[in-house]
């Protein structure tokens, strides 16, 4: 019980410029809480995230990781956020070959000005991975 | 092209079981077209590895390389200082890639991390088809350029069978009957009578296997 | 004796053929009881060839054994099992045995049957295998070697009268006819306004050809309405599944003769076809009271 309270995940957001850091930027300034074990990662988009980018976070030492994009019609590469989605889901099958529970990683949208929403998946994430346990390659 | 796909993961580690270094080799042309041992599928592969080697508490340290073909024994020949680094080579190329290292480099193990399927074509983001069986005897003069060797399910020469059903395939109602297809486009080319021609029986020994071709250069 | 097929053919009589199914095993009890009753009865019985690619007791066998009972044989040979030597050999040794009736067909694919992993030969295909037997008969084989002893045999193949679309069937059709195919089977036949406008083709093509109508009994409503929808090439009008489905409970099969006599009497009143093929799988032993209530 006590280890598990103690356990603070470390969780990588990639988070895309047009939208999620700034969201991320807008709960900082509000003052909305949000964990501060999540580390943002700027993007310029969130198509940029390679399932690379995700495989090595996880090698050096990541217990979980977000994506985070803007809402679908709302990429401003037009479809960076669907093939964002696409690797993500791809990634999953990678890492259940390995035996790395594919709820460690999720891919959320969200607009510029969403930072509640932004602190709630923060929040949310950081609780499923304190459930999850570290990660199983750590 | 040649089309291939990556073994399960289990199936991988269970070759490189008990070695501490090896080294990965990826192929720069078929096998990177179709997404299953280019560069990147070797960057995903060795940190899969990691990942799973770290989970277990072994040790493993992955050397990657992607040569431009690995079937070609100046190419693989080119790997020499790495691949005596390493205890064995996982080879992300294709049989005869696989075959190529392990000739060059007798005296390492190497493991094929890929299934090769067929010759084939993409016909769709992420889908490749089987289109030549590669039988030494090429009849697509006769079929209007679809191979009933590949897509009629019997093979046959002088089709359709009766088990054809609405322009599908008996065997599976998502396939298309090769033979109707074929009688399609030769009804579009005004080529009918080369359907209505009897073929007699196939030369299955065409290509001797293993098959072997030598020419001169024009 | 039994008179030879190709004589009862050329006679002009209206032909009846009936089908066994070999055992799974070698256990031969029932199969000589439908032998028994129908051998008599029917001018030739068509021996399967591990029908479906399901693996049982061999065709060349059992034609043995109809043979050895005083009936006439039709070996069916397909192309999945055997290749070129093999479907040559086992010819040579038919006719030494006096078989002298063989259908050449194709063969269903491997995957349908109950050996899924099995190698499909399909050597050859089925107008292939016609040609194969008349260039036995020159006395020569496929690879173009004497033969010590030549064969004759009546060849036969098969014809999907209402495959769709029609046109590639056929073809093949006409390549089996040139192959020197004597008579055709076609598969199972329910809307004779169909099949009289398939045999005006026919008979447009070559007036010697014997076409044998495909007369399969049905069982069920469900039954007809699967075989309507789930066999490649097979029709059944709705008004015979609306007939079919008002059959008492336990009587579907009476139904189903009832049904297939009516065809069976108007293809031979109107003279539309050379005679029929009569399969009631599984049912062998109703096959008499088709054959009566047809009033042959």
């Amino acid at each position: 019980m006590k280890a598990k309270e103690a356990f603070l995940p470390d969780i990588i957001a990639f988070c895309c410029a047009q939208s999620a850091y700034q969201a991320a930027d807008t709960a900082g300034s509000m003052r909305i809480p949000y964990p501060e074990n999540i580390r943002v990662i700027r993007v310029p988009c969130a198509g940029r995230v390679d399932v690379l980018h995700i495989l090595r976070a996880f090698e050096k030492g990541a217990d979980g990781v977000l994506v985070l994009g803007c809402h679908e019609e709302a990429c401003r590469h037009l479809s960076g956020n669907i093939r964002a989605k696409n690797r993500v889901q791809k990634l999953n099958t990678l890492l259940q070959e390995v035996g790395i529970d594919g709820e460690r990683v999720e891919i959320f949208t969200l607009a510029p000005n969403q930072g509640f929403r932004f602190a709630r998946i923060a929040n949310e994430i950081n609780e499923r991975i304190k459930e999850l346990g570290p990660s199983p390659v750590k | 092209m040649i089309v291939a796909e990556r073994k399960p993961l289990e199936d991988i580690k269970e070759m490189i079981a008990g070695y501490k270094k090896i080294l990965i080799v990826g192929c720069g042309t078929c096998v990177t077209i179709c997404w299953a041992g280019g560069e990147k599928e070797v960057a995903v592969l060795s940190s899969q590895l990691r990942l799973a080697s770290k989970k277990n508490g072994n040790e493993l340290e992955i050397l990657e390389d992607t040569i431009e073909r690995q079937c070609e024994k100046e190419l693989v020949e080119a790997l020499k200082d790495k691949v005596q680094q390493v205890e064995a080579v996982l080879s992300m190329g294709c049989g005869a890639g696989v075959q190529t290292i392990a000739e060059i480099f007798p005296d390492t193990p190497v493991y094929p991390a890929l299934n090769t399927k067929f010759v084939g074509m993409p016909e769709g983001e992420g889908i490749w088809v089987e289109t030549c069986r590669a039988c030494g005897d090429c009849f697509l003069d006769k079929t209007g350029g679809i191979c009933p060797i590949v897509r009629c399910a019997k093979g046959l020469l002088n089709g359709p069978c009766g088990g054809t059903n609405s322009g599908k395939c008996e065997v599976d109602p998502e396939k298309d009957c090769a033979w109707t297809l074929i009688y399609r486009r030769l009804e579009q080319q005004g080529r009918l009578d080369t359907m209505r021609k009897y073929y007699p029986p196939r030369n299955f020994q065409a290509v001797i296997r293993p098959g072997k071709v030598e020419t001169l250069q024009a | 004796m039994a008179t030879a097929f190709k004589e009862t053919l050329n006679s002009g009589k209206f032909v009846v053929t009936g089908e066994i199914g070999p055992p799974k095993g070698t256990n031969l009890e029932k199969t000589i009881l439908h032998i028994d009753l129908l051998k008599d009865k029917v001018d030739a019985l068509n021996v399967t060839d591990n029908q479906s690619s399901v693996m049982r007791f061999p065709s060349l066998g059992t034609a043995l054994l109809i043979k050895e009972r005083g009936g006439e044989p039709i070996l069916q040979m397909t192309c999945r099992d055997r290749n070129r030597m093999a479907l040559e050999a086992d010819l040579l040794f038919a006719y030494t045995r006096g078989i002298r009736n063989v259908l050449c067909l194709t063969g269903d694919s491997i995957t349908v049957g109950d050996h899924k992993e099995a190698k499909a030969v399909f050597d050859l295909d089925s107008a292939q295998l016609l040609h194969m037997v008349r260039i036995l008969e020159s006395g020569k084989d496929l690879g173009e070697n004497e033969l010590d002893g030549a064969v004759k045999f009546c060849a036969g193949a098969i014809v999907t009268p209402e495959a769709n679309p029609i046109e590639p069937q056929l073809i093949k059709f006409e390549k089996k006819v040139q192959a020197g195919a004597e008579f055709f089977q076609t598969q199972a036949i329910y809307d004779l306004d169909n099949f009289k406008k398939f045999m005006e083709y026919v008979r447009g093509l070559d007036k010697n050809i014997k076409i044998l109508a495909g007369i399969v009994l049905l069982a069920s409503a469900r039954m007809a309405k699967y075989m309507n929808e789930s066999v490649p090439g097979v029709f059944v009008p709705q008004a015979l599944i609306d007939e079919m489905a008002t059959a008492e409970k336990g009587k579907g099969v009476q139904k189903g003769i009832e049904i297939a006599s009516r065809l069976i009497k108007q293809l031979k009143e109107e003279a539309i076809c050379d005679g029929v093929h009569v399969m009631a799988i599984g049912r062998e032993e109703v096959v008499p009271d088709i054959l009566a209530a047809s009033g042959l």
